[in-house]
Protein backbone atom coordinates (compact mmCIF):
# COMPACT_ATOMS: atom_id res chain seq x y z
CA UNK A 1 0.00 0.00 0.00
CA UNK A 2 1.55 3.31 -1.00
CA UNK A 3 1.24 6.50 0.99
CA UNK A 4 -0.29 8.39 -1.93
CA UNK A 5 -3.25 5.98 -1.88
CA UNK A 6 -3.77 6.57 1.83
CA UNK A 7 -3.50 10.31 2.21
CA UNK A 8 -4.20 12.30 -0.96
CA UNK A 9 -3.24 16.00 -0.93
CA UNK A 10 -6.20 18.33 -1.30
CA UNK A 11 -5.17 21.84 -0.23
CA UNK A 12 -2.70 24.31 -1.66
CA UNK A 13 -0.69 26.22 0.94
CA UNK A 14 2.21 28.67 0.96
CA UNK A 15 4.30 29.27 4.04
CA UNK A 16 7.66 30.67 5.04
CA UNK A 17 9.89 28.92 7.57
CA UNK A 18 12.46 31.32 9.05
CA UNK A 19 15.69 30.04 10.61
CA UNK A 20 15.32 26.55 9.19
CA UNK A 21 18.29 24.23 9.65
CA UNK A 22 20.12 22.58 6.79
CA UNK A 23 21.32 19.09 7.69
CA UNK A 24 23.23 18.18 4.54
CA UNK A 25 26.77 18.84 5.78
CA UNK A 26 28.39 19.33 9.16
CA UNK A 27 28.07 23.14 8.99
CA UNK A 28 24.38 22.70 9.99
CA UNK A 29 23.53 26.27 8.92
CA UNK A 30 20.49 27.39 10.92
CA UNK A 31 19.73 30.65 9.12
CA UNK A 32 17.91 29.27 6.08
CA UNK A 33 14.59 30.84 5.07
CA UNK A 34 12.40 28.31 3.33
CA UNK A 35 9.38 29.03 1.15
CA UNK A 36 7.13 26.00 1.02
CA UNK A 37 4.24 25.41 -1.36
CA UNK A 38 2.20 22.23 -1.67
CA UNK A 39 4.68 20.13 0.28
CA UNK A 40 7.54 21.28 -1.92
CA UNK A 41 10.30 23.69 -0.95
CA UNK A 42 10.39 26.38 -3.62
CA UNK A 43 13.06 28.68 -2.18
CA UNK A 44 15.90 28.22 0.29
CA UNK A 45 17.33 31.67 0.99
CA UNK A 46 20.91 31.71 2.37
CA UNK A 47 21.48 28.05 1.46
CA UNK A 48 24.62 27.11 -0.49
CA UNK A 49 24.60 25.01 -3.65
CA UNK A 50 24.59 21.80 -1.59
CA UNK A 51 21.91 23.12 0.78
CA UNK A 52 19.65 24.10 -2.11
CA UNK A 53 20.07 20.62 -3.63
CA UNK A 54 19.22 19.13 -0.21
CA UNK A 55 16.03 21.17 0.27
CA UNK A 56 14.77 21.02 -3.32
CA UNK A 57 15.16 17.26 -3.79
CA UNK A 58 13.55 15.90 -0.65
CA UNK A 59 9.89 15.89 -1.54
CA UNK A 60 7.33 13.22 -0.82
CA UNK A 61 7.88 10.25 -3.09
CA UNK A 62 5.22 7.64 -3.72
CA UNK A 63 6.87 4.61 -2.19
CA UNK A 64 5.55 1.81 0.01
CA UNK A 65 5.77 2.26 3.78
CA UNK A 66 8.04 -0.75 3.88
CA UNK A 67 9.36 -3.54 1.71
CA UNK A 68 9.82 -7.05 3.07
CA UNK A 69 12.08 -9.00 0.72
CA UNK A 70 11.11 -6.56 -2.01
CA UNK A 71 7.35 -6.88 -1.48
CA UNK A 72 5.29 -3.85 -0.29
CA UNK A 73 4.24 -4.03 3.36
CA UNK A 74 2.86 -1.82 6.10
CA UNK A 75 4.93 -0.30 8.87
CA UNK A 76 3.38 -2.74 11.36
CA UNK A 77 4.37 -5.75 9.25
CA UNK A 78 7.88 -4.38 8.75
CA UNK A 79 8.31 -3.72 12.46
CA UNK A 80 7.17 -7.24 13.39
CA UNK A 81 9.72 -8.73 10.94
CA UNK A 82 12.48 -6.39 12.19
CA UNK A 83 11.83 -7.43 15.81
CA UNK A 84 12.04 -11.08 14.82
CA UNK A 85 15.34 -10.55 12.95
CA UNK A 86 16.99 -8.64 15.79
CA UNK A 87 15.88 -11.06 18.51
CA UNK A 88 17.04 -14.12 16.56
CA UNK A 89 20.45 -12.73 15.65
CA UNK A 90 23.59 -13.88 17.47
CA UNK A 91 25.75 -10.91 16.45
CA UNK A 92 23.57 -8.01 15.25
CA UNK A 93 25.16 -4.70 14.29
CA UNK A 94 23.48 -1.29 14.28
CA UNK A 95 25.12 1.12 11.84
CA UNK A 96 24.71 4.51 10.18
CA UNK A 97 22.98 7.20 12.25
CA UNK A 98 24.75 10.28 10.87
CA UNK A 99 21.67 11.47 8.95
CA UNK A 100 19.05 11.26 11.64
CA UNK A 101 18.14 13.12 14.82
CA UNK A 102 19.83 12.68 18.20
CA UNK A 103 16.51 11.43 19.52
CA UNK A 104 16.53 8.57 16.98
CA UNK A 105 20.23 7.89 17.62
CA UNK A 106 19.48 7.51 21.31
CA UNK A 107 16.74 5.00 20.55
CA UNK A 108 19.09 3.01 18.29
CA UNK A 109 21.60 2.74 21.13
CA UNK A 110 18.84 1.53 23.46
CA UNK A 111 17.70 -1.18 21.03
CA UNK A 112 21.29 -2.35 20.56
CA UNK A 113 21.74 -2.50 24.32
CA UNK A 114 18.55 -4.56 24.81
CA UNK A 115 19.65 -7.13 22.22
CA UNK A 116 23.33 -7.18 23.24
CA UNK A 117 24.50 -6.06 19.82
CA UNK A 118 27.18 -3.89 18.33
CA UNK A 119 26.67 -0.18 17.65
CA UNK A 120 28.72 1.78 15.17
CA UNK A 121 28.20 4.94 13.15
CA UNK A 122 29.50 6.34 9.88
CA UNK A 123 32.11 8.08 12.00
CA UNK A 124 34.13 4.88 11.80
CA UNK A 125 34.66 5.51 8.06
CA UNK A 126 34.91 9.30 8.44
CA UNK A 127 36.72 10.89 11.39
CA UNK A 128 36.82 7.69 13.47
CA UNK A 129 40.62 7.78 13.40
CA UNK A 130 40.45 11.34 14.80
CA UNK A 131 38.20 10.02 17.58
CA UNK A 132 40.93 7.50 18.39
CA UNK A 133 43.52 10.29 18.36
CA UNK A 134 41.42 12.41 20.77
CA UNK A 135 41.71 9.58 23.28
CA UNK A 136 45.49 9.52 22.85
CA UNK A 137 46.49 13.19 22.81
CA UNK A 138 43.30 15.09 23.66
CA UNK A 139 41.54 17.80 21.69
CA UNK A 140 42.34 21.50 21.92
CA UNK A 141 38.86 22.52 20.98
CA UNK A 142 36.64 25.54 20.34
CA UNK A 143 33.32 26.51 18.81
CA UNK A 144 32.97 27.87 15.28
CA UNK A 145 31.88 31.14 16.93
CA UNK A 146 35.33 31.46 18.51
CA UNK A 147 36.94 30.86 15.13
CA UNK A 148 34.73 33.48 13.55
CA UNK A 149 35.46 36.08 16.23
CA UNK A 150 39.09 35.33 17.07
CA UNK A 151 41.03 33.18 14.59
CA UNK A 152 43.58 35.32 12.74
CA UNK A 153 45.52 32.28 11.41
CA UNK A 154 43.60 29.45 9.77
CA UNK A 155 45.06 26.21 8.49
CA UNK A 156 42.86 23.91 6.40
CA UNK A 157 44.53 20.51 6.20
CA UNK A 158 43.46 17.61 3.96
CA UNK A 159 40.06 19.07 3.14
CA UNK A 160 38.36 21.07 0.40
CA UNK A 161 35.74 23.23 2.12
CA UNK A 162 35.04 25.19 -1.07
CA UNK A 163 33.31 22.06 -2.39
CA UNK A 164 32.46 19.98 0.67
CA UNK A 165 31.35 22.74 3.11
CA UNK A 166 30.64 25.74 0.87
CA UNK A 167 29.51 28.15 3.62
CA UNK A 168 32.32 27.34 6.03
CA UNK A 169 34.57 30.04 4.53
CA UNK A 170 31.86 32.70 4.42
CA UNK A 171 29.89 32.00 7.60
CA UNK A 172 32.34 30.56 10.11
CA UNK A 173 36.01 30.85 9.27
CA UNK A 174 37.70 32.79 6.48
CA UNK A 175 35.52 35.72 5.47
CA UNK A 176 33.30 36.93 8.33
CA UNK A 177 34.09 39.99 10.42
CA UNK A 178 34.49 39.03 14.05
CA UNK A 179 34.60 40.78 17.43
CA UNK A 180 38.42 40.86 17.32
CA UNK A 181 38.76 40.82 13.54
CA UNK A 182 36.83 43.89 12.36
CA UNK A 183 38.20 43.69 8.81
CA UNK A 184 37.22 40.05 8.36
CA UNK A 185 39.28 38.36 5.64
CA UNK A 186 41.94 41.10 5.69
CA UNK A 187 42.64 40.38 9.36
CA UNK A 188 43.26 36.69 8.75
CA UNK A 189 46.08 34.62 7.29
CA UNK A 190 44.93 31.36 5.73
CA UNK A 191 46.87 28.31 4.62
CA UNK A 192 45.84 25.12 2.85
CA UNK A 193 47.75 21.84 3.01
CA UNK A 194 46.73 19.30 0.39
CA UNK A 195 47.98 16.89 -2.22
CA UNK A 196 45.79 18.49 -4.90
CA UNK A 197 45.50 22.17 -5.76
CA UNK A 198 41.76 22.18 -5.12
CA UNK A 199 39.27 25.03 -5.50
CA UNK A 200 39.97 25.91 -1.85
CA UNK A 201 43.56 26.84 -2.81
CA UNK A 202 42.28 30.00 -4.53
CA UNK A 203 40.85 31.26 -1.24
CA UNK A 204 44.02 31.07 0.89
CA UNK A 205 47.28 33.03 1.20
CA UNK A 206 49.63 30.05 1.49
CA UNK A 207 49.21 26.75 -0.31
CA UNK A 208 51.43 23.82 0.64
CA UNK A 209 51.12 21.13 -2.01
CA UNK A 210 52.55 18.13 -0.22
CA UNK A 211 53.48 14.78 -1.67
CA UNK A 212 50.88 12.04 -1.09
CA UNK A 213 51.12 10.08 2.15
CA UNK A 214 53.50 12.54 3.81
CA UNK A 215 51.13 14.36 6.22
CA UNK A 216 52.56 12.61 9.25
CA UNK A 217 56.16 13.54 8.39
CA UNK A 218 55.21 17.17 7.69
CA UNK A 219 53.27 17.45 10.94
CA UNK A 220 56.12 15.95 12.94
CA UNK A 221 58.60 18.31 11.28
CA UNK A 222 56.38 21.28 12.22
CA UNK A 223 56.15 20.02 15.81
CA UNK A 224 59.95 19.81 15.90
CA UNK A 225 60.38 23.31 14.50
CA UNK A 226 57.81 24.68 16.95
CA UNK A 227 59.83 23.23 19.81
CA UNK A 228 63.15 24.47 18.39
CA UNK A 229 64.41 20.96 17.60
CA UNK A 230 66.63 20.35 14.55
CA UNK A 231 64.61 18.54 11.89
CA UNK A 232 66.06 15.86 9.60
CA UNK A 233 66.47 17.60 6.21
CA UNK A 234 65.28 14.46 4.41
CA UNK A 235 61.77 15.58 5.33
CA UNK A 236 62.03 17.99 2.36
CA UNK A 237 62.32 15.11 -0.08
CA UNK A 238 59.56 13.14 1.63
CA UNK A 239 57.03 15.98 1.81
CA UNK A 240 58.09 18.21 -1.09
CA UNK A 241 58.14 21.26 1.20
CA UNK A 242 61.47 23.13 1.76
CA UNK A 243 62.49 23.28 5.41
CA UNK A 244 63.16 27.04 5.38
CA UNK A 245 59.61 27.62 4.09
CA UNK A 246 58.25 25.38 6.82
CA UNK A 247 60.30 27.18 9.45
CA UNK A 248 58.93 30.51 8.24
CA UNK A 249 55.35 29.20 8.47
CA UNK A 250 55.87 27.94 12.02
CA UNK A 251 57.27 31.36 12.98
CA UNK A 252 54.14 33.02 11.55
CA UNK A 253 51.99 30.54 13.47
CA UNK A 254 53.71 31.55 16.72
CA UNK A 255 52.95 35.19 16.02
CA UNK A 256 49.20 34.60 15.61
CA UNK A 257 46.82 35.71 18.35
CA UNK A 258 44.52 32.76 17.80
CA UNK A 259 45.18 29.93 15.37
CA UNK A 260 42.83 27.19 14.22
CA UNK A 261 43.59 24.02 12.27
CA UNK A 262 40.56 22.58 10.50
CA UNK A 263 41.29 19.14 9.16
CA UNK A 264 39.50 16.82 6.76
CA UNK A 265 39.56 13.22 5.70
CA UNK A 266 42.75 13.71 3.72
CA UNK A 267 44.35 12.77 7.03
CA UNK A 268 42.02 10.08 8.35
CA UNK A 269 41.42 8.11 5.16
CA UNK A 270 45.10 7.99 4.17
CA UNK A 271 47.70 5.52 5.37
CA UNK A 272 48.59 6.41 8.95
CA UNK A 273 44.98 7.40 9.75
CA UNK A 274 44.76 7.99 13.53
CA UNK A 275 48.50 8.60 13.72
CA UNK A 276 48.08 11.43 11.19
CA UNK A 277 45.32 12.97 13.34
CA UNK A 278 47.48 12.51 16.43
CA UNK A 279 50.28 14.46 14.76
CA UNK A 280 47.94 17.31 13.91
CA UNK A 281 46.28 17.44 17.33
CA UNK A 282 49.74 17.27 18.90
CA UNK A 283 50.87 20.24 16.80
CA UNK A 284 47.86 22.31 17.95
CA UNK A 285 48.57 21.34 21.56
CA UNK A 286 52.28 22.17 21.25
CA UNK A 287 51.54 25.59 19.76
CA UNK A 288 49.79 26.56 22.99
CA UNK A 289 53.24 26.96 24.53
CA UNK A 290 53.54 30.02 22.29
CA UNK A 291 50.03 31.34 21.64
CA UNK A 292 46.44 30.04 21.45
CA UNK A 293 45.85 27.28 18.89
CA UNK A 294 42.91 24.93 18.44
CA UNK A 295 42.08 22.06 16.06
CA UNK A 296 38.69 20.84 14.84
CA UNK A 297 37.78 18.09 12.37
CA UNK A 298 35.63 19.14 9.40
CA UNK A 299 32.70 16.79 9.81
CA UNK A 300 30.64 15.53 6.92
CA UNK A 301 27.04 14.36 7.23
CA UNK A 302 24.56 16.65 8.96
CA UNK A 303 24.43 14.93 12.34
CA UNK A 304 27.54 12.75 12.39
CA UNK A 305 28.77 14.86 15.30
CA UNK A 306 25.49 14.15 17.09
CA UNK A 307 26.08 10.43 16.55
CA UNK A 308 29.47 10.73 18.27
CA UNK A 309 27.92 12.67 21.15
CA UNK A 310 24.91 10.41 21.66
CA UNK A 311 26.89 7.16 21.47
CA UNK A 312 29.51 8.65 23.81
CA UNK A 313 27.09 9.86 26.45
CA UNK A 314 25.20 6.57 26.21
CA UNK A 315 28.10 4.11 26.24
CA UNK A 316 31.27 6.04 27.06
CA UNK A 317 32.74 5.58 23.57
CA UNK A 318 32.03 7.37 20.29
CA UNK A 319 31.71 4.49 17.75
CA UNK A 320 32.57 0.81 17.32
CA UNK A 321 30.97 -0.21 20.63
CA UNK A 322 30.08 -3.80 21.51
CA UNK A 323 27.34 -4.35 24.10
CA UNK A 324 27.13 -8.15 23.99
CA UNK A 325 28.49 -8.67 27.50
CA UNK A 326 26.07 -6.23 29.06
CA UNK A 327 28.67 -3.48 29.32
CA UNK A 328 30.30 -1.41 26.59
CA UNK A 329 33.58 -2.39 24.95
CA UNK A 330 35.33 -0.17 22.41
CA UNK A 331 37.75 -1.56 19.87
CA UNK A 332 38.12 -0.03 16.39
CA UNK A 333 39.08 -2.73 13.91
CA UNK A 334 37.14 -5.33 15.90
CA UNK A 335 33.75 -3.70 16.55
CA UNK A 336 33.65 -1.35 13.58
CA UNK A 337 31.10 -2.28 10.94
CA UNK A 338 33.37 -2.38 7.91
CA UNK A 339 35.51 -4.99 9.71
CA UNK A 340 32.57 -6.95 11.16
CA UNK A 341 31.09 -7.33 7.70
CA UNK A 342 34.32 -7.89 5.76
CA UNK A 343 35.27 -10.69 8.19
CA UNK A 344 31.81 -12.21 7.91
CA UNK A 345 31.06 -11.96 11.64
CA UNK A 346 27.78 -10.03 11.91
CA UNK A 347 24.68 -12.15 11.23
CA UNK A 348 22.16 -9.29 11.08
CA UNK A 349 22.31 -5.55 10.53
CA UNK A 350 20.08 -2.58 11.25
CA UNK A 351 21.19 0.33 9.08
CA UNK A 352 19.79 3.78 9.71
CA UNK A 353 20.16 6.50 7.08
CA UNK A 354 23.29 5.13 5.47
CA UNK A 355 24.27 3.24 2.33
CA UNK A 356 27.14 0.84 3.03
CA UNK A 357 26.30 -1.20 -0.09
CA UNK A 358 27.69 1.68 -2.14
CA UNK A 359 30.57 2.84 0.03
CA UNK A 360 32.01 -0.19 1.85
CA UNK A 361 34.71 -2.50 0.55
CA UNK A 362 33.71 -5.38 -1.72
CA UNK A 363 34.03 -8.16 0.94
CA UNK A 364 31.93 -6.12 3.38
CA UNK A 365 29.22 -5.58 0.74
CA UNK A 366 29.16 -9.25 -0.20
CA UNK A 367 28.56 -10.28 3.41
CA UNK A 368 25.91 -7.61 4.03
CA UNK A 369 23.98 -8.86 0.99
CA UNK A 370 23.92 -12.38 2.50
CA UNK A 371 22.58 -11.59 5.99
CA UNK A 372 19.22 -10.33 7.24
CA UNK A 373 19.15 -6.54 7.33
CA UNK A 374 16.76 -3.77 8.29
CA UNK A 375 17.17 -0.42 6.54
CA UNK A 376 15.61 2.96 7.37
CA UNK A 377 16.06 5.55 4.61
CA UNK A 378 13.95 8.28 2.96
CA UNK A 379 15.35 7.35 -0.47
CA UNK A 380 15.93 4.11 -2.30
CA UNK A 381 19.54 2.96 -2.03
CA UNK A 382 21.65 -0.06 -2.95
CA UNK A 383 21.50 -1.03 0.75
CA UNK A 384 17.70 -0.80 0.81
CA UNK A 385 17.57 -2.99 -2.32
CA UNK A 386 19.29 -5.92 -0.56
CA UNK A 387 17.50 -5.41 2.79
CA UNK A 388 15.16 -7.97 4.29
CA UNK A 389 13.05 -5.08 5.61
CA UNK A 390 13.41 -1.60 4.07
CA UNK A 391 11.41 1.22 5.68
CA UNK A 392 10.64 4.46 3.86
CA UNK A 393 11.16 7.29 6.34
CA UNK A 394 10.48 11.01 6.63
CA UNK A 395 13.52 13.28 6.16
CA UNK A 396 15.04 14.83 9.27
CA UNK A 397 15.11 18.61 9.26
CA UNK A 398 12.69 18.83 6.34
CA UNK A 399 9.81 16.74 7.76
CA UNK A 400 11.00 15.75 11.21
CA UNK A 401 11.84 17.94 14.23
CA UNK A 402 14.58 17.10 16.70
CA UNK A 403 18.17 17.96 17.57
CA UNK A 404 21.38 17.80 15.57
CA UNK A 405 24.95 18.71 16.52
CA UNK A 406 26.99 21.06 14.37
CA UNK A 407 30.58 19.99 13.62
CA UNK A 408 31.78 21.96 16.67
CA UNK A 409 29.56 19.94 19.05
CA UNK A 410 26.91 22.67 19.34
CA UNK A 411 23.35 21.22 19.51
CA UNK A 412 20.90 22.92 17.16
CA UNK A 413 17.11 22.42 16.92
CA UNK A 414 15.44 21.50 13.63
CA UNK A 415 12.51 23.49 12.23
CA UNK A 416 10.79 21.24 9.70
CA UNK A 417 9.21 22.65 6.55
CA UNK A 418 6.23 20.34 6.09
CA UNK A 419 4.81 17.11 7.41
CA UNK A 420 5.45 13.79 5.74
CA UNK A 421 3.00 10.90 5.63
CA UNK A 422 5.99 8.63 6.28
CA UNK A 423 7.13 7.81 9.79
CA UNK A 424 10.25 9.29 11.31
CA UNK A 425 13.25 7.11 12.23
CA UNK A 426 12.39 7.79 15.86
CA UNK A 427 8.82 6.52 15.51
CA UNK A 428 9.92 3.33 13.75
CA UNK A 429 12.76 2.68 16.20
CA UNK A 430 10.45 3.32 19.17
CA UNK A 431 8.04 0.72 17.81
CA UNK A 432 10.87 -1.76 17.24
CA UNK A 433 12.14 -1.23 20.79
CA UNK A 434 8.62 -1.75 22.16
CA UNK A 435 8.26 -4.98 20.18
CA UNK A 436 11.61 -6.26 21.41
CA UNK A 437 10.88 -5.46 25.06
CA UNK A 438 7.45 -7.07 24.95
CA UNK A 439 8.93 -10.31 23.61
CA UNK A 440 11.87 -10.26 26.01
CA UNK A 441 9.62 -9.60 29.04
CA UNK A 442 7.18 -12.32 27.95
CA UNK A 443 10.02 -14.87 27.97
CA UNK A 444 11.41 -13.70 31.33
CA UNK B 1 50.05 -0.34 -27.28
CA UNK B 2 50.24 1.76 -24.09
CA UNK B 3 51.24 -0.25 -21.02
CA UNK B 4 49.31 0.28 -17.76
CA UNK B 5 50.82 2.83 -15.37
CA UNK B 6 50.74 3.08 -11.59
CA UNK B 7 49.09 6.10 -9.99
CA UNK B 8 47.98 7.29 -6.58
CA UNK B 9 44.19 7.60 -6.47
CA UNK B 10 42.59 10.31 -4.31
CA UNK B 11 38.81 9.93 -3.99
CA UNK B 12 37.08 13.03 -2.61
CA UNK B 13 33.94 15.09 -2.46
CA UNK B 14 32.94 17.61 -5.14
CA UNK B 15 30.08 20.08 -5.46
CA UNK B 16 28.55 18.07 -8.29
CA UNK B 17 28.82 14.85 -6.32
CA UNK B 18 27.04 16.57 -3.41
CA UNK B 19 24.23 18.04 -5.49
CA UNK B 20 23.86 14.80 -7.45
CA UNK B 21 23.62 12.85 -4.20
CA UNK B 22 20.56 14.90 -3.27
CA UNK B 23 18.98 14.39 -6.68
CA UNK B 24 19.37 10.67 -6.01
CA UNK B 25 22.07 8.04 -6.29
CA UNK B 26 20.54 6.89 -9.56
CA UNK B 27 20.47 10.37 -11.13
CA UNK B 28 22.53 10.92 -14.28
CA UNK B 29 24.58 13.74 -12.74
CA UNK B 30 25.57 11.66 -9.72
CA UNK B 31 26.40 8.55 -11.73
CA UNK B 32 28.40 10.56 -14.27
CA UNK B 33 30.38 12.29 -11.50
CA UNK B 34 31.32 9.18 -9.52
CA UNK B 35 32.22 7.26 -12.68
CA UNK B 36 34.75 9.77 -14.01
CA UNK B 37 38.44 9.75 -13.14
CA UNK B 38 40.41 12.98 -13.60
CA UNK B 39 43.95 12.52 -14.92
CA UNK B 40 46.77 15.05 -15.36
CA UNK B 41 47.27 16.10 -19.04
CA UNK B 42 50.82 14.65 -19.12
CA UNK B 43 49.56 11.30 -17.86
CA UNK B 44 46.65 11.35 -20.33
CA UNK B 45 49.21 11.70 -23.11
CA UNK B 46 51.46 8.97 -21.71
CA UNK B 47 48.53 6.55 -21.57
CA UNK B 48 47.30 7.58 -25.03
CA UNK B 49 43.96 8.73 -23.63
CA UNK B 50 41.34 11.16 -24.87
CA UNK B 51 38.51 12.64 -22.80
CA UNK B 52 35.64 10.15 -22.66
CA UNK B 53 37.75 7.02 -23.12
CA UNK B 54 36.92 4.10 -20.84
CA UNK B 55 39.78 2.96 -18.63
CA UNK B 56 40.30 -0.06 -16.42
CA UNK B 57 41.52 0.96 -12.98
CA UNK B 58 42.58 -1.66 -10.46
CA UNK B 59 44.18 -2.24 -7.07
CA UNK B 60 45.42 -5.48 -5.52
CA UNK B 61 41.84 -6.08 -4.34
CA UNK B 62 39.39 -5.07 -7.06
CA UNK B 63 38.97 -3.41 -10.41
CA UNK B 64 36.48 -1.00 -11.96
CA UNK B 65 35.90 0.56 -15.36
CA UNK B 66 35.36 4.33 -15.48
CA UNK B 67 35.44 7.18 -17.96
CA UNK B 68 38.53 9.41 -17.98
CA UNK B 69 38.74 13.16 -18.30
CA UNK B 70 41.64 15.62 -18.38
CA UNK B 71 42.18 17.25 -15.00
CA UNK B 72 42.23 21.05 -15.01
CA UNK B 73 45.19 21.91 -12.82
CA UNK B 74 44.31 20.16 -9.56
CA UNK B 75 46.20 16.86 -9.85
CA UNK B 76 49.97 16.79 -10.32
CA UNK B 77 51.38 14.04 -12.57
CA UNK B 78 51.09 10.63 -10.92
CA UNK B 79 47.95 11.51 -8.98
CA UNK B 80 44.42 10.85 -10.22
CA UNK B 81 41.14 11.96 -8.67
CA UNK B 82 37.65 10.45 -8.59
CA UNK B 83 34.54 11.62 -6.78
CA UNK B 84 33.89 9.53 -3.71
CA UNK B 85 31.24 6.88 -4.39
CA UNK B 86 30.54 3.32 -5.43
CA UNK B 87 33.50 2.93 -7.82
CA UNK B 88 36.16 4.41 -5.54
CA UNK B 89 34.93 2.33 -2.59
CA UNK B 90 35.02 -0.90 -4.59
CA UNK B 91 38.79 -0.47 -4.92
CA UNK B 92 39.36 -0.49 -1.14
CA UNK B 93 40.50 -3.57 0.73
CA UNK B 94 38.47 -4.90 3.68
CA UNK B 95 41.42 -4.63 6.09
CA UNK B 96 41.40 -1.46 8.24
CA UNK B 97 44.63 -1.94 10.21
CA UNK B 98 42.82 -1.82 13.53
CA UNK B 99 41.23 1.55 12.81
CA UNK B 100 37.78 0.70 11.41
CA UNK B 101 38.65 2.81 8.37
CA UNK B 102 39.75 1.13 5.14
CA UNK B 103 42.47 3.05 3.31
CA UNK B 104 40.25 4.98 0.95
CA UNK B 105 42.51 7.88 -0.08
CA UNK B 106 46.00 7.54 -1.48
CA UNK B 107 45.43 4.09 -2.96
CA UNK B 108 47.93 2.66 -5.47
CA UNK B 109 46.05 1.97 -8.69
CA UNK B 110 46.99 0.89 -12.18
CA UNK B 111 45.24 2.35 -15.19
CA UNK B 112 45.02 1.27 -18.82
CA UNK B 113 42.80 2.20 -21.74
CA UNK B 114 39.96 -0.19 -22.55
CA UNK B 115 37.69 1.54 -25.05
CA UNK B 116 38.22 4.72 -27.06
CA UNK B 117 35.40 7.27 -26.89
Amino acid sequence: MSIAEVEPQTETSLKVIPDATCTFCGCVCDDIELTVEDQQIKQAKNACVLGKAWFFNHHIEDRPQALIKGQPATYEEGIARAVEILLNAKYPVTYGLSDTTCEAQRKAVAITDWIGGNIDTTTSVCHGPSGMAFQTVGETTCSLGEIKNRADFLIFWGGNPAESHPRHFTKYSLMPKGDFLPKGRKDRTAMLVDVRKTKSAKAVDIFLQIKPRSDFELLWAMRGLAKGIDVDPRVEEKTGIPLDKLDDIVKQMKQAHYGAILFGMGLTMTRGKHINSEGLLGLARDMNQHTRWVAKPMRGHGNVTGADNVVTWSTGYPFGVNLSRGYPRFNPGEYTTSDLLARGEADAAMIIASDPMSNFSQPAREHLAKINSIVLDPKLSDTAKVATVAFTTATYGINVPGTVYRMDDIPIPLRPAFESPYWSDLKILTAIEKGIREKQLAVN
Amino acid sequence: MNMPKTFILIPGRTSRQGTGLNEGKYSNDYLDEINTVLINPEDMQRLGLQDGDTVRMWTDYAEVQVTCKTDKGECPPGIVFISYGDKSSRLMQGETHGSGMPTSKGMDVQIEKVIAS
